[in-house]
């Protein structure tokens, strides 16, 4: 049995549904609206998990699903070494974010990541704590901002809402996926100028780790 | 097949051989606070660290290594002068599959001491180069004390100094401050455009036409550093002669001796680092006193300016022939470390660590 991993609501689920339905795989949820079960139509043998995009990651790097729709944020994010454990099959297109890192708008003296360096360094001799930077991209941003030589910041999590922490004095900055920029603007932030940490995309993945003899029976169908 | 009894064996000879040198043996916790570390090392230290939470004690780190423990213990009652020894368990997250351990045994020394500096460190180096010598392995060594000395004396601004100073662990950016300061780079775009805007108003008013005021970092910060900008726009290159002495300096790579005559030649041109060459020069005196041939002794002015910050003085590693492999030994001077864990007090220090499950493997494939 074939197991496709696929985000469990929203408009990342419906979307990922209507890629599959064009390719002449039929996904759609059964039972009640609020249980998370799912069944596939056109081909035999394949079986739907409807979980968290979130977790897309793990269950592929554990095997216990063959192919599985998330972000390419995520899948850099929780995976170490992730291009050994999964492999990319195609881009869905949709789901498009950049994973930047923003400021107060008020920050008039900060445009790049040379700023921000100079800016903690100010920060952490007037405040006596190093520059917080809002995140759930952790080893991302992490690695990121070592490549680019920026010192005296730390990384604070924030799981929801990481706009909403600077106006609340828990960071004074933060690193996160925006599609418009919208919620940034609204929050009173602006984008470093150089800040592209990643750019993301839905992505339908393959586990290096499981293997089902039907699996390129079903790639070729997918055309892949 | 190296085995954890090989190792632990190993371990066991070093540790007895530091007690030997007369280093009195410290324990450590496993359990380290993080706050310390995290301030010390920076974000760094999470991804290479494992940090787990204690819903009584907060944010813990398993012990990456032993360093800022045996300093706390030593600023908190230590003897002085002091030497001291241990032997344990250090955890480090790997990034990458492949070889490298998570979970690994150091062995180290550590040596507090006021009166003697060099003395102390060419103790040190002698020390981890006999235990060492049956192994065959190559010897790196430098002093990040050179690099500063010459950043501080640049004639620049306090402000450029400091930039370069805060960045001398972080090779890659240094140099991109070091090419802007002395007129090798041009001004990035973003900057010209930056001061643009700076030139057309007070800070105060730009402030506040960027609309709502979020977040602690306050319109007094922002405004100083505007004028540090502008400041620093004013700020003339560094003169060609002394930028071409810097980065002779960074590259330079050269048996010890060699390199010695090659600073004191540069000297008269970059006046502030003669202290600095002076100590280079009673360090060698000190290692050759005990026996350690400094004519061949590799030196690199850049050595050890990729670990973790804390080196500010002479620093050494030993390497065995796969490049592959982690340094076998590694260690350095760290008194400013002292200070900023000892509040208010500091005492010059140098040790090292000696990885015995390399010794072992390293023992093993000879074998």
């Amino acid at each position: 049995m074939i197991k496709i991993g696929v985000p469990s609501k929203g408009r990342l689920m419906e979307k990922t549904f209507d890629w599959f339905g064009e390719r002449g795989l039929t996904m759609r949820r059964t039972g009640n609206e609020r249980e998370y079960s799912g069944t596939v139509d056109g081909v035999e043998g394949v079986e739907l998990v409807l979980l968290s995009a979130g977790e897309v990651p793990r269950e592929l790097a554990a095997g216990r699903i063959h192919l599985g729709v998330t972000g390419t944020d995520l899948v850099r994010e929780k995976l170490a070494d992730w291009s050994e454990i999964v492999a990319e099959v195609a881009p869905l297109g949709f789901g498009h974010a950049d994973l930047i890192i923003a400021v107060p708008n008020a920050w008039v003296d900060v445009d790049t990541l040379d700023d921000l360096d100079a800016a903690a360094a100010a920060f952490r001799a007037t405040h006596g704590f190093r520059l917080r930077i809002a995140t759930k991209y952790h080893r991302l941003v992490r690695d990121f901002l070592t490549a680019n030589g920026v010192a005296d910041y730390q990384l604070v999590d924030s799981q929801g809402a990481t706009e909403g922490t600077v106006k609340n004095l828990t960071a004074e900055a933060i690193a996160d996926i925006t599609s418009s920029g919208e919620t940034l603007r609204a929050n009173h932030l602006k984008i470093l100028s150089d800040s592209l940490v990643l750019k993301s995309e839905a992505m339908l993945f393959r586990s290096k780790v499981a293997e089902d003899p039907a699996l390129p029976h079903l790639l070729t169908k997918l055309g892949f | 097949m190296t085995t954890k009894a090989d190792i632990r064996a190993e371990a066991e000879a070093l540790f007895a051989a530091f007690r030997a040198a007369g280093a009195v043996p410290v324990e450590a916790d496993i359990l380290l606070p993080a706050e310390t570390l995290l301030d010390l090392y920076g974000e760094d230290i999470r991804a290479r660290a494992y940090v787990t939470s204690d819903p009584l004690r907060g944010e813990m780190m398993l012990r990456p290594d032993f360093t800022v423990p045996v300093v706390q213990a030593h600023m908190a009652h230590g003897a002085d002068p002091a030497r001291y020894c241990y032997l344990g368990e250090v955890f480090r997250k790997q990034d990458h599959r492949g070889p490298r351990a998570n979970e690994y045994l150091q062995v180290g020394f550590e040596l507090f001491d006021r009166a003697a500096p060099e003395a102390a460190d060419a103790e040190v180096f002698a020390l981890f180069q006999t235990l060492l010598a049956p192994l065959g392995l190559r010897a790196a060594t430098g002093d990040i004390g050179i690099l500063m000395a010459a950043v501080r004396g640049l004639s620049t601004s306090e402000r450029r100094k400091q930039a370069l100073l805060r960045h001398v662990w972080r090779p890659k950016r240094f140099r991109q401050l070091l090419d802007r300061f002395a007129g090798r780079a041009p001004m990035p775009e973003a900057r010209a455009q930056l001061l643009g805007r700076l030139a057309s108003d007070t800070p105060e008013a730009l402030i506040e036409a960027a609309g709502t005021f979020v977040g602690l970092r306050a319109p007094e910060e922002i405004a100083a550093r505007a004028a540090a900008l502008i400041e620093d726009a004013a700020t003339p290159a560094l003169a060609a002669p002394e930028a071409a002495l810097l980065y002779d300096l960074l590259s330079l790579q050269a048996p010890a001796r060699a390199a010695l005559a090659h600073l004191r030649g540069i000297t008269p041109m970059l006046p502030a680092i003669a202290p600095a060459v002076d100590r280079f020069a009673a360090r060698l005196d000190a290692l050759q006193a005990r026996g350690i041939d400094t004519a061949t002794l590799p030196f690199e002015a850049s050595h050890g300016r990729t670990s973790l910050e804390y080196y500010d003085g002479f620093v050494f590693s030993f390497h065995a022939a796969d490049a592959a492999l982690p340094p076998v030994a590694s260690g350095g001077r760290y008194d400013a470390l002292t200070g900023v864990l000892g509040q208010g007090q500091s005492i010059p220090a140098v040790g090292g660590v000696i990885r015995p499950g390399l010794v072992a493997r390293l023992k093993g494939g000879a074998a």
